[in-house]
């Protein structure tokens, strides 16, 4: 039996098919989960997608986080849950406070889309086990609100417990702070980041490469193996 | 009916790249010194009832929990006189 990995789709999510799709290419069965769902239909790990959830009305996220599939989704993600956010996802991590830090708009104040070069500064978390720290990687991302902030507390914090996953290289998109692209929680279970890795697991679309299949490999063998 | 405005603003050390924009466009509209603008949100609920100190208790968590998000934002509450000329 392979692992079940549920996709959760609000109104306004964009990727869920393409996150799903990327689960199924790497081996694990995907499970779509709706917004409205009470239960999380006993999957194994969840990934929030990229998109406009409600719009990004009021913050990116915000109204998302409320929504009733988060209830059981925050309190499995506390005991050991993998959760991947990207984008809208990791957006909606942080209001709901599984991750510190906030995300806002870009400085620039455009959109962006582009294929960007991260560095993977951890290999200790659920969804990075594949990669070796230090390896670089290219993953599409497309954003309006991708400039990662949290007091300089809490990027120490995060900085010396090795909790920054994924770092912008050449060139910061949004205005980040310290250039940062991914985080994880103090477990390494919960994992955010702005580009998007399910756009890269085929050489025939995205950046031409696959670095986007380790995030999906990496979770399938934690939970295959567990 | 009462009405509570809750005014919500970046926190001082966030980079406000809109306010920025604001402001750049000012002096080609002929308006001189304005040095910096912050733009922030506004919110006007309209409280059936009465708005006691329950009501503003209830209404601070929401701000809090929803409207704002503390991490980035301060916000404030007050309660507005709806006066009869002003319906």
């Amino acid at each position: 039996m392979t692992a079940r990995i549920g996709v959760v789709t609000f109104p306004g999510s964009l990727d869920d098919r393409d996150t799903q799709r990327a689960i199924r290419i790497a081996g694990a069965e995907p499970v779509a989960l709706w917004h409205k769902d009470k239960d999380l239909k006993q999957v194994d790990a969840v990934v929030l997608c990229g998109g406009f959830s409600y719009g990004d009305y009021l913050r990116a996220g915000a109204i998302a986080r409320f929504s009733p599939v988060m209830e059981p989704l925050i309190e499995q993600a506390k005991a050991g849950l993998p959760v991947l956010g990207i984008c809208n996802g990791f957006q909606i991590l942080t209001e709901a406070h599984l991750l510190p830090g906030a995300m806002l708009g870009n400085d620039h104040l455009h959109f962006i889309c582009r294929d960007q070069k991260l560095r993977v500064e951890s290999a200790n978390t659920a969804f990075t086990s594949d990669f070796v720290a230090g390896q670089e990687i290219h993953i599409p991302l497309k954003n309006m609100d991708g400039r990662y902030v949290a007091d300089a507390r809490t990027l120490d914090m995060l900085e010396a417990e090795g909790r920054v996953v994924f770092r912008y290289l050449d060139f910061n998109p949004n205005g980040s702070l310290r250039d940062i692209a991914g985080i994880t929680n103090e477990a390494g279970n919960v994992v955010g980041l702005m580009p998007h890795p399910e756009h890269a697991v085929e050489p025939l679309i995205g950046t031409g490469r696959t670095d986007g299949l380790p995030f999906f490999t990496s979770i399938l063998k934690k939970l295959v193996n567990a | 009916m009462a009405r509570v405005v809750v005014d919500v603003m970046l926190k001082p050390e966030i980079l406000d790249p809109q306010g920025q924009a604001v402001q750049r466009a000012l002096p080609r509209l002929g308006f001189d010194g304005i040095s910096d603008v912050r733009q922030g949100k506004r919110f006007e609920l309209e409280v059936d009832g009465p708005v006691d100190e329950a009501a503003l208790t209830r209404i601070h968590e929401l701000a809090e929990s929803f409207l704002a998000n503390t991490v980035i934002e301060d916000f404030t509450v007050k309660v507005e006189e709806v006066t009869e000329a002003a319906k």
